[in-house]
């Protein structure tokens, strides 16, 4: 039952941030990011918390979805932590005989474990509200100026979308061959390393095969649907701006001069 | 001249060496001439390797012709600068629903063929909204396709050629990979199609229950029309039929096989219902 | 060597939004040398069904018997039970891998470990006995044509020798030459080889020539096990599951009620034709008399 997985993590609903134009989203979870690293001091930490706690509230999406993300990266953020609370020189705060940790190396380790946090978390708020489709489509819409130096963003974002769609198929198409080597005396447990890849054989090659036919049937459907590149192409829901969205980027302005001035002043 | 006329038709699939240099040609397409009428609705029969995909595949331009000519509404398809509007005017359904539906919401691959024409936003929403109708899928707009049963995909694929308004569509085998239940589906939405918008329908098919209901028959043998005519012209011939690796519905054989056995039959029943009304006379 | 099936049911993502109830209680026996239709549209459960037969799903709850044994008790082996419970799949895109036919039909065997010297007249035969040609034994897979790749794929089951083989949809996508070729072939193969078929079908009339007993799966359950003819003769029923009997099983019913004496088991064109001939017979049909000259 592959089909049943999303890709991403979607959350469907109908909540502001659902309902936020995707470069909004796009353009405000890159400003998030900005700030957690502008904001170095107790003071700016709290404004960033309170910030994400607003958007969490907001986007109404049950939080221990939202922190499912952290899971992934804990061991990343446990040995990031490690490193820079017994790796950073300063002033010895405790010892144990090779093992030193300083003042410096306590402050680093906890700024990092906050900004790693807050990054993922923000971003999945994102994800969270956003389908994978309309990222692409903001994607599209805000690379847009790269044509100009002959980027072939059209064709990049029309790629990843047509990605979206068949990651789903193949998975499942992948747990068919695999049932159907399986049946004839198949086996992709057991062995070591190199007999585990050798296994592997009998299902890469029919799940190749098959991919490249369905590129290749796709490309004459979309032939036939008269599609020949970005040139000349309307759109069925071109992105705009709405209230919301004017709304959002003041508070995001806002927030941002907030944490300038921060820097600025030095707290 | 019909909606689609083909004349002295030949296609020769070329086989590479590898230097580029044709190593062998095989025939595809043998001399087929033919006319279809506007509003028609045509079976094209014939068992895999018969030619009927590659003659469908001329009715779009998405293969061009090694001798004769193709055309579509008056319009060579060897006109290059007139492809577009060739592909708009005969659309394309093909045999694996999966393989043809490019977007993860059904609404915007539906919309993908008039975004491609370059039709204005709110006139796409309207030819969404309207194919969508026609196929009865409007209720499963905001459905992934993924989640969408084998008919319910391809008819989906149909909403998104009607979208682009062609005069006639052509479906290359649109039922091979469906259960029972879709293959009604599709062959209901098709019918209504051509009953209701008066579109061409050009069905390429090896079931012949589906050609049944047709308006005319062609059977492809060997790159060849060897057959042409009403189905109950066709399905009479039996054992012609049969000689083309082909078969004939359950009860037309039935009756065959009584007539041949002697009891008196009109030729070439098709149904249920005019068997059991000539056998209780 | 009979497979049984006890309470078996199957849940597939429980407890989750997509939770979906595909097996319900199934209770099932199959002996040896049968040759089994299976039958219902999709979603009815009978993939998923098959599926549990050599052990590729494990039951949510119940037990799956296999000569007696427990199939998913502590020290059963699977693998051995996958080669005696052959499984070919729809889709021969899905298994074949190799570089030429023969290799391809020469994996099975060899995963049950036979040397390629050893495998290699398991695979001829299983070849030859579905209908291959001895030519094309050395052609690439990729190269075969739908009929062709069908055959390779059976075949690359039929060579391990399993006591039972599971086809499902064998048919699919074939045209009518093929079709009735294949549905032969593999009826021959069920006497040669003395083995039980289960074929999976969408089609009543291939299931009614060749299979002896009929099972119909509707929403997860087991609704009818019977003799073709018997299931046929609900057929009111089976519309409603979105089935429908032989095109024959509607003529002999619609003649019957005309008053035409006509056997209602006859569900093939073959029978049919017979029970209608003696039946004008008896009524002393002015349509025999025309132009009766050889009956």
């Amino acid at each position: 039952m592959f089909k049943d997985i999303t890709l991403g993590q979607y959350y469907p609903g109908d909540s502001v941030l659902h309902r936020l134009d995707p470069r909004t989203k796009l353009i405000g979870t890159l400003a998030f990011i900005i700030s957690v690293f502008i904001f170095h001091t107790f003071p700016g930490y709290a404004v960033a918390t309170v910030f994400l706690a607003a958007v969490i509230w907001l986007s109404r999406i049950p939080p221990r979805l939202i922190f499912k993300g952290l899971k992934a990266i804990m061991l990343l953020l446990i040995i990031t932590v490690m490193f820079n609370i017994f790796l950073t020189p300063g002033e010895i705060v405790w010892s144990w005989r090779f093992l030193k940790v300083s003042r410096e190396g306590l402050s680093l380790s906890g700024r990092m474990a906050i900004r790693l946090t807050y990054l993922v978390t923000g971003s999945s708020i994102m994800t969270l509200t956003t389908t994978p489709n309309q990222l692409t489509n903001a994607m599209e819409s805000l690379l847009r100026p790269l044509n100009r130096i002959n980027v072939p963003v059209h064709e990049i974002a029309m790629m990843m979308s047509i990605a979206l769609r068949f990651i789903p198929i193949l998975m499942e198409e992948t747990d068919k061959i695999m049932k159907a080597q399986t049946a004839r005396g198949a086996d992709f447990e057991s062995g070591g390393i190199i007999k585990k890849v050798r296994n592997m054989i009998p299902l890469l090659v029919p799940l190749f095969i098959s991919a490249f036919r369905r590129a290749n049937d796709l490309a004459m459907a979309m032939e036939a649907r008269c599609y020949h590149g970005g040139g000349g192409r309307t759109q069925m829901k071109p992105l705009r701006y709405a209230m919301i969205d004017y709304a959002a980027f003041v508070i995001l302005t806002v927030y941002l001069a907030i944490g300038a001035v921060f820097r600025i002043v030095g707290i | 001249m019909g909606i689609i006329k083909a004349l002295g038709l030949v296609f020769d699939y070329l086989k590479y060496d590898e230097e580029g240099n044709v190593e062998d040609t095989q025939r595809a397409i043998d001399d087929v001439s033919l006319d279809i009428e506007e509003g028609d609705f045509i079976a094209i029969l014939g068992h895999n390797g018969s030619g009927k995909s590659t003659l469908a595949k001329h009715m779009n331009a998405l293969l061009l012709p090694t001798e004769g000519t193709m055309w579509v509404e008056g319009i060579d398809t060897s006109k290059e600068e007139k492809l577009w509007r060739i592909r708009q005017k005969a659309g394309m359904v093909f045999q694996n629903p999966d393989n043809q539906i490019i977007a993860s919401v059904v609404e915007e691959d539906v919309g993908f063929g008039p975004e491609n024409m370059g039709i204005p936003t709110e006139k796409i929403w309207k030819r969404v909204d309207d194919s969508l109708k026609a196929v009865g899928m409007l209720s499963y707009r905001n459905h992934s396709p993924n989640r969408l049963s084998g008919g319910q995909k391809q008819r989906v694929a149909i909403a998104g050629v009607m979208a682009m308004r062609p005069k006639c569509i052509v479906l290359d085998e649109p039922t091979a990979m469906l259960d029972p239940i879709g293959r009604r589906e599709v062959l209901d939405a098709v019918h209504e199609l051509n009953r209701e918008a008066g579109v061409t329908v050009i069905l390429i098919t090896h079931y012949m229950e589906e050609a049944i209901e047709a308006d005319k028959v062609f059977v492809m043998d060997n790159g060849k029309v060897v057959m042409q005519g009403s189905p109950r012209e066709v399905f009479s011939q039996v054992e012609t039929l049969k000689s083309y690796r082909l078969d004939v519905p359950q009860v037309t054989e039935l009756a065959y096989e009584l007539s041949q056995a002697g009891v008196k039959l009109p030729q070439g029943i098709l149904t249920i219902e005019e068997l059991e009304e000539a056998l209780c006379r | 060597m009979p497979i049984e099936c006890k309470d078996v049911s199957f849940t597939y993502a429980p407890a989750t939004a997509y939770e979906i109830h595909a097996l319900k209680n199934i209770n099932l026996r199959i002996e040896d040398h049968e040759f089994i239709g299976i039958i219902g549209h999709t979603g009815s459960g009978k993939s998923t069904l098959i599926q549990h037969f050599n052990a590729l799903i494990q039951p949510t709850s119940g037990t799956i018997l296999y000569n007696g044994e427990d199939i998913w008790g502590q020290n059963y082996n699977r693998r051995t039970l996958r080669s005696e419970v052959g499984l070919a799949f729809q889709y021969p895109e899905h298994q074949l891998f190799e570089n030429d036919v023969l290799s391809d039909v020469c994996f099975g065997p060899m995963n049950q470990g036979l040397t390629r010297e050893e495998a290699e007249p398991e695979a001829r035969k299983a070849l030859l006995q579905v209908g291959f040609k001895e030519k094309n034994f050395l052609k690439s897979p990729f190269e075969l044509s739908g009929g062709q790749k069908k055959r390779a794929a059976i075949a690359g089951v039929l060579a391990m020798n399993p006591k039972i083989l599971i086809l499902d949809e064998p048919t699919a996508g074939l045209d009518p030459r093929g079709r009735d070729n294949i549905l032969d072939q593999i009826a021959e193969l069920q006497s040669v080889r003395g083995i039980t078929i289960i074929l999976v079908s969408h089609s009543m009339e291939d299931i009614a020539k060749y299979t002896r007993r009929l099972i119909v799966m509707n929403q997860g359950e087991v609704v009818y096990d019977d003799a073709p003819h018997e299931v046929f003769s609900h057929y009111e029923e089976l519309e409603k599951m979105g089935l429908a009997a032989p095109q024959v099983t509607y003529l002999m019913n619609g003649l019957k009620k005309r008053g035409l004496p006509v056997d209602l088991k006859a569900d093939t064109v073959a029978e049919a034709s017979k029970s209608i001939l003696k039946a004008l017979r008896e009524v002393d049909s002015p349509l025999l008399k025309e132009g009766g000259s050889h009956v």
